[in-house]
């Protein structure tokens, strides 16, 4: 009878000790690879590099759902709006929901399903083959050669892409309401200049992003770098990223808006 | 992929997302580069400022000819003291001109409007309206004539 009770205790506790250890190793680990600035001649090639895997080719899926997102705000808004005779708030309402929230939240989901396993899934092969061992006994640091471009590349690009998506959800938006519903255009766009601030909402937006990059990009490399080394494990690790990225982003956006907006 | 050709990308990529930046500052949130120190201001004191507030529409004859700057309560005369910035090229105002709070359409934004007088000197950088109205208050409409005053 008391057997089973201190077995659960102790699997409880051993539960507890792994979350904690894990999240100090994540963060000793982040400071070691934020302390690692790639030296500027070997470092800047690697960077482009992975900003190139990370960012530039994530721009299709980023460009499609932007204006996919954009199009149905324009026609859902439209629905609601002219029941109150009021299409031509329709701007501000594509305007201000893709800038405050869908461009950042959105973007940063994309980026966890398109970028971040695929971070995961690399780095945690290049574990299990030991590459990362075999840098260190050639005496290079693999969390300067291998962890920090990646995750500099991430929190780079994780901005750029989020105000792109929102360039084209805005656009979408238009498209839908002014070409193919007939809002009048030039209340379309006077009554979103007037909504939008650049600083309260844009900067805000952008803010929102850059801590999203830092999360995604974060958590996409530690669980490439913690993973146990077998493909049974690459693989709970790549969907751990996933899963641990969106929870984070989904959480931290709302304690980031309700500090933004939410007159505190 | 060679080296130039995903550095020439990655260029293209980050000069994509500043124009996407600027284009988020200039056409969506109407910042505007130009300076916008070619103004003059002149206050209005109204009895009742109603829901005016900072940066909102100041407007002659329905078109757009300034913006209030602040509102702030004088002391003296516990009246609304609000200071407009009428744009430079609108310098011809005659000085007995009067500032009405007007609201657009049935529920919209309240604004200043101003009614053009007759006088032939017109109004300077600091010189107040002569005559104000104040916002029309529907409830202190309806309370006056429900009790008969």
């Amino acid at each position: 009878m008391t057997r089973p009770m201190t077995d659960r205790l102790a699997s409880l506790g051993r539960g507890g000790i792994n979350t904690v250890g894990s999240l100090g190793r994540s963060g000793v680990f982040l400071w070691r690879a934020l302390a690692g600035i790639p030296r500027p001649r070997v470092g800047f090639p690697l960077l482009v590099a992975q900003i190139y895997s990370v960012g530039v080719l994530s721009l299709a899926i980023v460009v499609v759902s932007g204006l996919f997102i954009g199009m149905v705000l324009g026609l859902q808004g439209y629905t609601i709006l002219s029941d109150y005779g009021s299409e031509q708030a329709i701007g501000q309402m594509v305007a201000l929901t893709l800038v405050r929230e869908l461009g950042p939240v959105v973007t940063a989901l994309l980026f966890a399903g398109r970028a971040g396993s695929s971070l995961t899934a690399e780095i945690g092969l290049m574990k299990a083959t030991e590459q990362l061992s075999s840098m260190e006994m050639m005496g290079v640091d693999p969390l300067r050669r291998v962890i920090a471009p990646r995750f500099w590349a991430g929190f780079i690009s994780l901005p750029v892409l989020a105000v792109i998506f929102s360039v084209v959800g805005i656009w979408g938006g238009m498209l839908v309401g002014v070409q193919w519903l007939g809002v009048f255009e030039g209340a379309f766009w006077s009554n979103m200049q007037s909504a939008v601030d650049f600083g309260d909402d844009v900067l805000n937006g952008v803010i929102k992003s850059l801590v999203f990059g830092v999360v995604c990009s974060w958590i996409a490399v530690f669980q490439g770098y913690d993973c146990v080394p077998t493909s049974a494990g690459i693989s709970s690790a790549t969907t751990k990223t996933v899963v641990y990225s969106s929870l984070a982003v989904l959480g931290l956006d709302f304690v980031l808006t309700a500090v933004m907006f939410g007159g505190f | 992929m060679t080296q130039r050709t995903s550095e020439i990308t990655v260029g293209l990529f980050m000069v994509a997302g500043f124009a996407a930046l600027l284009m988020l500052a200039l056409q969506v949130s109407g910042l505007s580069l130009k300076p916008t120190s070619d103004t003059y201001t002149v206050y209005a004191d109204f009895n009742d400022a109603g829901s005016l507030s900072p940066r909102g529409k100041v407007a002659m004859a329905g078109v757009s000819v300034g913006r209030i700057r602040d509102i702030s309560l004088n002391q003296k005369t516990f009246q609304a003291r609000v200071a407009i910035e009428i744009e430079s090229k609108y310098d011809g105002i005659p000085a007995d001109s009067s500032a009405v709070i007007r609201t657009s359409g049935l529920l919209g934004d309240q604004y200043i409007d101003i009614s053009v007088g007759a006088d032939e000197a017109s109004l300077a950088d600091g010189d107040s309206f002569f005559e104000t109205q104040s916002a029309m208050n529907l409830e202190r409409l309806i309370t006056n004539f429900a009790s008969g005053r």
